[in-house]
């Protein structure tokens, strides 16, 4: 087979990350005292599937130690060696391993054969550890791993119609149909049990251990005891690709279902294509030219609609009815691509299992994690970038928040602790609270650090204002430094990340019964919640995330200052009023304050005053990048297409608020 | 003689188009396309001759008036007022001018050495001179001159060859 092997490295890269993630997911599922076979055969497949492939593409390094562990992890399913919790650590460690292993080839980067040999030698002891029979394999693998597996296949556990497919070639090749005579067997194995146990038992077969006669198969099945079965899927079903039970769901699942093979090969016979189709790679670049081209559907669309108003007579109304479809049938496209980019937010929560067993060992807490809401679905751009803060929120509540369980059993809690992951979508928002039930925030430690590292605070603050100080760059209350939490520039950087986002963070807490913090985003990047103002005959747009309120200022409230600077004066607080039309340099309608409107406007540093002419109406607007064509304008944050085809500029508030800065430390002075 | 820059092969063709009196060339390769001017949503802090950003199809492109910046023709904006919209460097600017003339083929051997001053353009802009139909034309090196740092229209003119 003459085939540039390289086209295929691309999607074994990918296919090997998700299985790595799959074992990862699998690994930290598993219970000890009574491993789920089919979990543990699920973890045996990914090892094999990523051995396989390395072994086609000459990637020795992924096949040897993936070839270990699947050696090791036989010897578990198989019964002849106890699962201990060390390990799973080491398989985690594998897995940490192999990730690291997969990144340097995809990258070119050179391999650490030492640590690979040091793995291989850790796992090897582990498997050698009762069966002398396995160090012969063992030492095979040493050679070239992949040509060790025939051995492994013959008393492999569900394995004659993964095998003959995984081993002559890789992911993509599964769905040619199987050059042996797999298929027949596999059918009537299947009609046969189907007709003992029902559906269950496609889960039943691979946790068996038949051997290549399909009527043994048949036999062997109905010793198995049904409660076991059924406890099996019971207790799968969290993780989607366990639950594949019927052709719909298999036919409905994404390629990552792919993994598990068995119910693959089942469909085989009758769609060979269909579970191949049924989700697809594509670049994310084309998605986001997809997305730039039915937002200016949208646009040319209510221009359309615009012009439509002047017709006039019986056309007018005939246009109005075709307009009005187009317009439904746009907004419709537009959700469909939309929602291309959404990913759910589990693709996020699914590492923090990871990170909460770690952490608790590291710190000795006892400590539960519950995920709620990880289908809700989240731009992709966002999912990325919500690791960071999300990573540091948890780390948190484990660190600071949950106490030992000392502690807790004396303030007479539950010496185990929990952690609550919650995504929900509420209209236009996506809402992740974390909420931890340990001891809270420390109002009084926290007001006397603030007053110790000279924040200004106002006296007898609310509790929400006290919460929000430990988002102050440099702020930390532990007691002392753990390589976990405490640096003092977490929360900030938290902070600071979800505004990157356009959202924004709250924080409630009881002292003795948890905190709570809340993260509000967009649904999407690409869109901001907006104020239209209007200086002049231009219109700009005031992120709303910023925005405190906006008011017609009485010309007593406004406070004039040398060098033409103004203060408004209201509630007791002076605010610096910036106009717009002088950063904008632009000829405004009004030059007096009182005439015009100031949107009062709050950052993380600054607060100031906007004086503009008008406020037009709030809106969802398509963030366009001015920096594409043009180049980086202070106080501008991008410009967006108003619905009349023109050009509107998002104001930068950050930015601007510096050529007030003057002004507004004075402010805050006075 | 060897004109600066790449771009010039032989028998290629150049948009003509007039500022003030004077007739300029540009590789045809790097036009996207012509159009009228309509109303630019202006920018703080920029020179008079950006004239501000337009919506082109989605993309938010800067609009330069040569005429403003080489201090020719007569500065109004009509219906008859022409943007020639250029792709350089994967960037999109427009450009206003007097006019357009004019599609020409060129080759190697009708082109002159460019003088060294009495053209509004600072010779390092200029690939040469060719004479058409009795006139003189100005060869016009548009990518040298868009990415200038003269005309400031991005941040870092030495990178502008790399792709956003």
């Amino acid at each position: 087979m003459s085939i540039d092997m390289q086209q295929f490295h691309t999607v074994f890269f990918d296919e090997s990350q998700e299985h790595l993630e799959e074992m990862e997911q699998l690994l930290l599922d598993l219970d000890i005292e009574n491993p789920d076979l089919e979990m543990l055969n699920s973890i045996f497949r990914a090892a094999h599937s990523i051995k396989g492939g390395s072994g086609i593409f000459g990637f020795d390094a992924l096949g040897s130690v993936t070839h270990i562990m699947e050696s090791l992890l036989d010897k578990i399913r198989k019964g002849q060696m106890a699962i201990v919790a060390s390990m799973v650590d080491l398989f985690l460690n594998s897995v940490d391993q192999l990730k690291d292993i997969l990144h340097c080839y995809r990258c070119g980067e050179e391999i650490d054969w030492a640590a690979v040999q040091r793995l291989s030698k850790e796992l090897e002891l582990v498997t050698a550890g009762k069966n002398s029979q396995q160090e012969e394999l063992a030492e095979q693998q040493q050679g070239y791993g992949f040509f060790a597996t025939p051995e492994v296949v013959t008393e492999e556990a569900f394995g004659f119609f993964d095998e003959p497919v995984a081993d002559d070639s890789f992911g993509f090749f599964d769905d040619l149909p199987p050059i042996s005579d797999a298929p027949a067997n596999a059918s009537s194995q299947t009609l046969a049990s189907d007709a003992v146990f029902g559906f269950f038992e496609e889960l039943l077969i691979p946790t068996q251990a038949p051997t290549t006669e399909h009527h043994s198969a048949s036999e062997n099945s109905p010793e198995k005891p049904s409660a076991s079965i059924i406890d099996t899927r019971a207790s799968s079903s969290p993780t989607p690709t366990n639950a594949v039970t019927d052709d719909e769901k298999i036919i409905s699942l994404p390629d990552r279902a792919a993994a598990i093979k068995p119910a693959v090969s089942k469909q085989k016979q009758n769609e060979p294509a269909t579970v191949e189709s049924s989700s697809i790679r594509v670049d994310v670049a084309k998605v986001d030219q997809l997305i730039n081209l039915v937002g200016e559907i949208v646009i040319t669309q209510s221009m359309m609609n615009l012009l439509g108003k002047s017709l006039e007579g019986a056309l007018a109304e005939k246009f109005q009815t075709v307009a009005n479809e187009l317009e439904r049938n746009t907004r419709e496209i537009q959700e469909a691509v939309m929602s291309i980019r959404m990913l759910p937010v589990s693709f996020v929560f699914n590492r923090f299992p990871r990170v909460v067993r770690d952490l608790s060992t590291k710190l000795g807490k006892q400590i539960d994690l519950l995920i709620e809401g990880g289908e809700t679905e989240l731009d992709k751009g966002l999912t990325e970038k919500l690791v960071d803060p999300l990573t540091h929120l948890v780390r948190n509540s484990i660190d600071h928040g949950i106490e030992s369980a000392e502690v807790r059993r004396e303030r007479g809690k539950n010496p185990t602790g929990t952690v609550l992951l919650r995504a929900a979508q509420q209209g236009g928002n996506i809402v992740i609270s974390i909420r931890d039930d340990g001891g809270g925030l420390n109002r009084e430690r926290i007001l006397a650090k603030a007053r110790e590292n000279n924040i200004p605070i106002s006296e007898n603050p609310r509790d929400e204002e006290v919460w929000q100080l430990i988002f102050a760059p440099g702020f930390s209350t532990a007691a002392e430094v753990t390589d976990v939490s405490g640096r003092g520039v977490g929360m900030d950087v938290v902070k600071r990340n979800v505004q990157s986002l356009g959202g924004r963070i709250d924080i409630e807490s009881r002292a003795g019964e948890g905190a709570t913090f809340t993260i509000h985003l967009p649904l999407t990047l690409a869109i901001v919640d907006g104020m239209c103002v209007s200086v002049g005959s231009q219109t700009f747009i005031v992120p709303l995330v910023h925005i405190v309120e906006s008011m017609q200022p009485s010309a007593a409230d406004i406070k004039t200052l040398a060098a033409n600077d103004q203060l408004l004066h209201v509630r007791n607080e002076y605010w610096p009023i910036l106009p717009l039309h002088r950063v904008m340099q632009l000829d405004s309608q009004f030059t007096d304050a009182s005439e015009g409107i100031v949107v009062l406007i709050e950052t993380t540093k600054y607060r100031f005053a906007l004086f503009v002419d008008a406020l037009v109406g709030q809106q969802q607007v398509v963030i366009k990048s001015l920096e594409k064509h043009y180049k980086r304008v202070q106080g501008i944050a991008g410009a967006t297409i108003m619905g009349d085809g023109s050009v509107a500029l998002i104001l930068d508030v950050e930015s601007l608020a510096l050529s007030v800065n003057d002004s507004v430390q004075m402010a805050a002075a006075g | 003689m060897e004109p600066a820059g790449t771009s010039v092969n032989i028998a290629q063709e150049y948009l003509t188009f007039t500022l003030g009196d004077e007739n300029y060339a540009i590789d045809i390769l790097t036009v996207k396309e012509i159009r009228g001017y309509e109303s630019v949503t202006k920018i703080a802090n920029a020179p008079p001759f950006i004239k501000g950003v337009i919506n082109l199809r989605g993309d938010i492109v800067p609009i330069v008036d040569l005429r403003i910046k080489f201090d020719v023709g007569n500065v109004t904006y009509d219906e008859f007022t022409i943007v020639i919209v250029l792709h350089i460097h994967s960037r999109i600017v427009g450009i206003v001018v007097d006019g357009v003339s004019d599609v020409v083929s060129l080759d190697k051997e009708q082109l002159r050495p460019p003088p060294d001053f009495g053209v509004a353009f600072n010779s390092r802009y200029l690939l040469g001179l060719a004479t058409v139909n009795e006139q003189m034309i100005i060869l016009v090196d548009i990518n040298e001159l868009i990415s200038s740092e003269e005309l400031g229209l991005f941040d870092t003119p030495a990178a502008t060859g790399a792709s956003l």
